[in-house]
This record gives C-alpha cells, structure tokens and sequence, in this order.
C-alpha cells in the first residue's frame, strides 16, 4: 500500500511512480473505472472533484470539476486512447472551460496507468510526459507562489552579478 | 491541476548555496564548460576538500551536478531550464504521492464494506 518507486527525467520531462497495493487487480483497476471512487481521490481535500461524465472506453471521455474553498472552479478533461481493463489504461488529460469543453489555449499531458500481479497484490505503474517546459509551467506552475517565482528569477540574476568580490583568482 | 509550491526548504538550501562567492564563482564557470574538482580547486586559495565541500553544497541544492570520469569527478552546471523542470516534477510528485494516499484510504474503506 504504498509508493515504492518515483522516477523524474527533467530532460525528457516525464515522472514514473510505482505503487504497490495487496489487492487484486480488478479492484484497483476500479479506483479509475467507478467515478465515485475516482473523486474521491483524484482532487485534493481542498479540491474535491465531481465527475459528471465518465466513458474508459477508447475514444471515450472523462469530464469533472474541481471545486475550492472559496467556490472557484476548475474543470478537466480525459481523453481515452487505449483502455484494457484492469490492466492498462492510456489517457490525455487537459484542461476544460466552464462549461466543459475541452480548453484550446492549455495544453495536455498523456498519462499512462499499467496494473501487474505481483504475490499478494498488484504494482501498479503511472507515468506522465509533459510536451515541453512551457507546457509543464503552465499545468503545474498554476499554484506556484509569485513570491517564489520571483525569488526563482533572483537566482539568474545573483549568478549574473559581478565577481569582483571574489579576490583571489 | 494545482500543486503545492516548492518547499522553503528547497529556496533555503538554493539561496544558502549561492550567499557564497566561491560557490557562485564555480557555478558560473561549470555552466560555461565542465571542469574537475582539482581544476576548480587550482584557482582558490583553499584544499581540494574544500572545494569539493563547496561542489557538495551546489549540488545538494540541484545546481551542478557531478560525474566520475576516470579518476577525476567532474562538475557540469544545471541549466536553468533543466533545474526549473526538476522542481516542477518534485511538486508534480508531491501531487501524486497524496493520490496515493488517498486512493490507499478509498481502497482500505472498501475493505471495510463502507462506501464505493
């Protein structure tokens, strides 16, 4: 019941988590397959999702909402690109407008979720490839502090400074 | 999608590793080329154990990073694209980790006869 392995390439930009779980394959294949488990897990506590329309057949879509605390919305959408039931499951995910369409101006990540036996259980594997690092700031960077960005931006700039400082060269 | 920011942890040891002149002096050098810790080490006025202290430091702080060639070690800077990319996949992680944890209860619930 737990992560056993995370493996991130920021050159290709893509993570792989491993987690294991001692349960048959069909009932984590659920966790994604039954949409009330689904929203239970896939949005933070502060972000609960509600699925509204969910299809894990290919070609079909996944579409829900998240809701935070001060009542502000986000929606998302998944695409299903192969779907073999309960072992693989090949998605794009991106983000939706209000009224559920999927959003032309954000981009998409393609998620992959692979469910193997193991003794006692399953491993199940997830990985996510983000098209490029622009596309990661803006699908990840959304909650990132302006405060932090702009320390982040400091950094370049204390590298640029001057070496005079440093005397003996 | 929103992810937790990067930790203070994470800006503390990026902001202590660069307060140092030398530190920041080899930065800048292993983003224009690769050099060994003993090229490094020839031009400060300390030992090569305490560049390799400083070398430490930056790459704790995922700003160089180091590989063994030979008997040397060499220093190669992280461009700011790659580091940049390395924190949005360490908050991306974050994201997934409490997934699981989640996806653990909803399971363990089950197990339970309790809801889904």
């Amino acid at each position: 019941m737990s992560v056993t392995s995370v493996r991130k390439d920021p050159e290709q930009l893509t993570m792989t988590v491993t987690a294991e779980y001692d349960v048959p394959a069909d009932r984590v294949w659920q966790l994604w397959a039954d949409p009330r488990q689904l929203e239970r897990w896939w949005g933070p506590p502060t972000y609960p999702a509600t699925v509204d329309k969910h299809d894990l057949t290919v070609g079909g879509q996944v579409s829900y909402s998240m809701t935070g605390p001060e009542g502000d919305q986000a929606r998302g959408w998944w695409k299903v690109l192969e779907a073999e039931p309960p072992r693989r499951l090949l998605f794009e995910d991106g983000f939706a407008d209000e009224t559920g369409a999927p959003n032309p101006d954000m981009p998409t990540m393609v998620m992959r979720v692979e469910i193997s036996d193991r003794p006692g259980g399953v491993t199940m594997t997830m990985s996510t490839r983000f098209p490029s690092l622009e596309a990661m700031e803006q699908l990840l960077g959304m909650g990132m502090e302006e405060g932090l960005q702009q320390a982040m931006g400091q950094i370049d700039a204390l590298l640029a400074a001057d070496p005079a400082e440093l005397t003996p060269r | 999608m929103v992810v937790d920011q990067v930790t203070d942890a994470e800006v503390d040891r990026l902001f202590r590793a660069l307060a140092d002149a030398t530190r920041r002096d080899i930065v800048r050098r292993v983003l224009v080329a690769e050099h060994s810790v003993s090229e490094l080490a020839r031009d400060y006025p300390m030992s090569v154990t305490a560049v390799q202290k400083h070398v430490a430091v930056l790459e704790e702080a995922g700003l160089v990073t180091k590989r063994r060639h030979g008997r040397e070690q060499r220093v190669a800077g992280r461009p700011a694209a790659l580091r940049r990319a390395q924190q949005l996949l360490d908050a991306y992680e974050q994201l997934w980790r409490h997934r699981i944890d989640r996806m653990t209860d909803v399971l363990a619930e089950n197990d339970r006869g309790g809801t889904a």
